[in-house]
């Protein structure tokens, strides 16, 4: 798949994603209806979700970078820093190469290395770096990283993951509120007397089931769908600066350092160069270890890496 | 009845040439505006080498022939015209500095200068995106030659006389030799 292409199915799989979600809203919504019965005729809970789904996809399609941006305290970058200079620098030169423009620059006082790019589209796109990165790689590696999140923006990978995040926030917040609400509501409900018949239980229970699972549903779907672009990423910022090995040696660098990224929470992880909960993860190879990560092993990129440069 | 289809063929070659027309168009402009963006930072070069020649000059009495090199091949590049010449003159150019850059490095309290690591950081970047947006030009403006070259659109460029995009070659012999490849497969 070339960059074109993945950046036509990113855009499908965009509208994809926040149909589902909104679907999912809804369908929390009916539960609600079906189960307190619906007041005065009107389906008023369905509304509400449906409205608050729409509204929340609104909100991530074009504040949801801020959002991101404000969570993780980034801020811009001090240009009288000669290494923050220097990643401005970079980065304009990475904007040259890809023929995209220059996305806003922003820097997190954390001394882990990481890196991720956020927007809906290359006309409104942010880069943000730690400081860790900075002072930890060398010209070259950074021009690699550079690179790599250039090629994240280039190929919309930014939009479609901009609103998984939010998305998945949403999710979280909402799941745990209707649970809790519902399993009140129900003990409530059952001191009356019932009129639900067994048709209606099953019902009931499967979407029980279906609120307890989203969350961790949505969580998998971001994982799975962060790890594919890894790797296009990858050699795209490769095709970027011809220089796959400077971007091998900067993943050998982010991988060395295990502790977690600090200021990057759960909800954003799978947005990240390298996983930033720190959990080595590139260590384990297995089923269960690869479902959950939101970054394909880091060996295995850079090995792909090392391949575009002949060295395997 | 033959009127028709005469009439259809003749309504779809017209939309033909009209859609490839307006693809070298585009293509075209592109390459123009490649260009534009190799100039700029050309431009951002030369902009560059007389505040670092103040900034080493004082230092650096003793090469002054480095010095005066690149300031000449500064000049040089600056008056060049057409991108053959251009890119002749901006590699001898980009030479000299190299060299300079070399002598600077027998320097230690002008490595240690606040002002000649940022001027340094400041001309790496130019040749970075000197070479990134020639790279960029280069890549368009061959998918804007092969656009001419293939058939049928061929044709259409004989018709309206589109001319082949030049590309920004590097001309300086040493660059050009080929690369010691040792093939000794064990």
């Amino acid at each position: 798949m070339n960059i074109y292409e993945q950046a036509l199915s990113n855009r499908r799989a965009t509208w994809f994603t926040v149909t589902i979600f909104i679907l999912f809203f809804v369908a929390i919504g009916i539960g609600f209806d079906f189960h307190y019965g619906a007041g005065a005729g009107i389906p008023i809970f369905t509304i509400i979700a449906l409205a608050f789904g729409v509204i929340s996809s609104y909100i991530g399609y074009y504040y949801g970078d801020k959002l991101i941006l404000s969570s993780t305290h980034a801020r811009e970058l001090d240009l009288n820093d000669p290494k923050q200079r220097q990643w401005q620098n970079v980065m304009e030169e990475m904007s040259i190469a890809s023929g995209i423009a220059l996305p806003k620059t922003f820097i997190i006082d954390d001394p882990d290395p990481n890196a991720f790019a956020t927007g809906r589209d290359p006309g409104h796109s942010s880069v943000v770096v730690t400081k860790g990165l900075l002072e930890e790689l060398n010209r070259d590696e950074l021009q690699g990283v550079a690179a790599h999140e250039m090629s994240h923006i280039k190929n919309f990978d930014i939009r479609l993951m901009l609103l998984l995040a939010v998305l998945i926030g949403s999710i979280a917040l909402v799941s745990d509120w209707a649970r809790r609400s519902l399993f009140y509501g129900s003990r409530r409900r059952s001191n009356k007397s019932g009129n639900s018949g067994p048709v209606a239980l099953i019902i009931l229970a499967i979407w029980l089931i279906a609120v307890i699972l989203a969350p961790l549903i949505s969580q998998l779907l971001a994982m799975f769908v962060s790890r594919r672009r890894e790797f296009l990423a990858d050699a795209s910022g490769a095709e970027l600066t011809r220089n796959p090995l400077a971007l091998a040696s900067a993943l050998e660098k982010l991988d060395a350092h295990s502790q977690p990224t600090r200021s990057i929470n759960q909800g954003t992880a799978h947005l990240c160069i390298c996983d930033p909960k720190g959990r080595a993860l590139g260590a384990h190879e297995g089923r269960v270890a690869n479902l959950f990560a939101t970054h394909p092993p880091i060996n295995k990129r850079i090995e792909a890496l090392k391949q575009m440069a002949y060295l395997k | 009845m033959m009127l028709w289809i005469l009439l259809a063929v003749l309504a779809v070659l017209v939309l033909w040439v009209i859609a490839a027309y307006n693809s070298l168009i585009s293509l075209k402009n592109q390459v123009l505006n490649g260009w534009k963006q190799i100039d700029v930072q050309l431009k951002r070069r030369h902009d560059l080498i007389p505040n670092l020649i103040e900034t080493v000059k004082g230092v650096m009495k003793f090469e002054q022939s480095t010095l005066t090199q690149v300031i000449e091949a500064r000049n040089k590049a600056i008056s060049a015209q057409g991108i053959a010449e251009k890119a002749a003159q901006e590699n001898m150019l980009s030479g000299a500095l190299r060299q300079l850059f070399a002598l600077v490095e027998n320097y230690p309290n002008l490595k240690a200068n606040e002002n000649v690591t940022k001027l340094q950081e400041e001309l790496v970047s130019t040749e970075n995106r000197i070479g990134f947006s020639r790279q960029f030009y280069n890549d368009i403006a061959t998918k804007f030659n092969i656009a001419q070259q293939v058939f049928p659109t061929n044709i259409i460029v004989g018709i309206f006389s589109f001319k082949a995009a030049e590309l920004f070659e590097i001309t300086e012999p040493s660059e050009r030799e080929v690369p010691k490849v040792d093939l000794n497969l064990e």
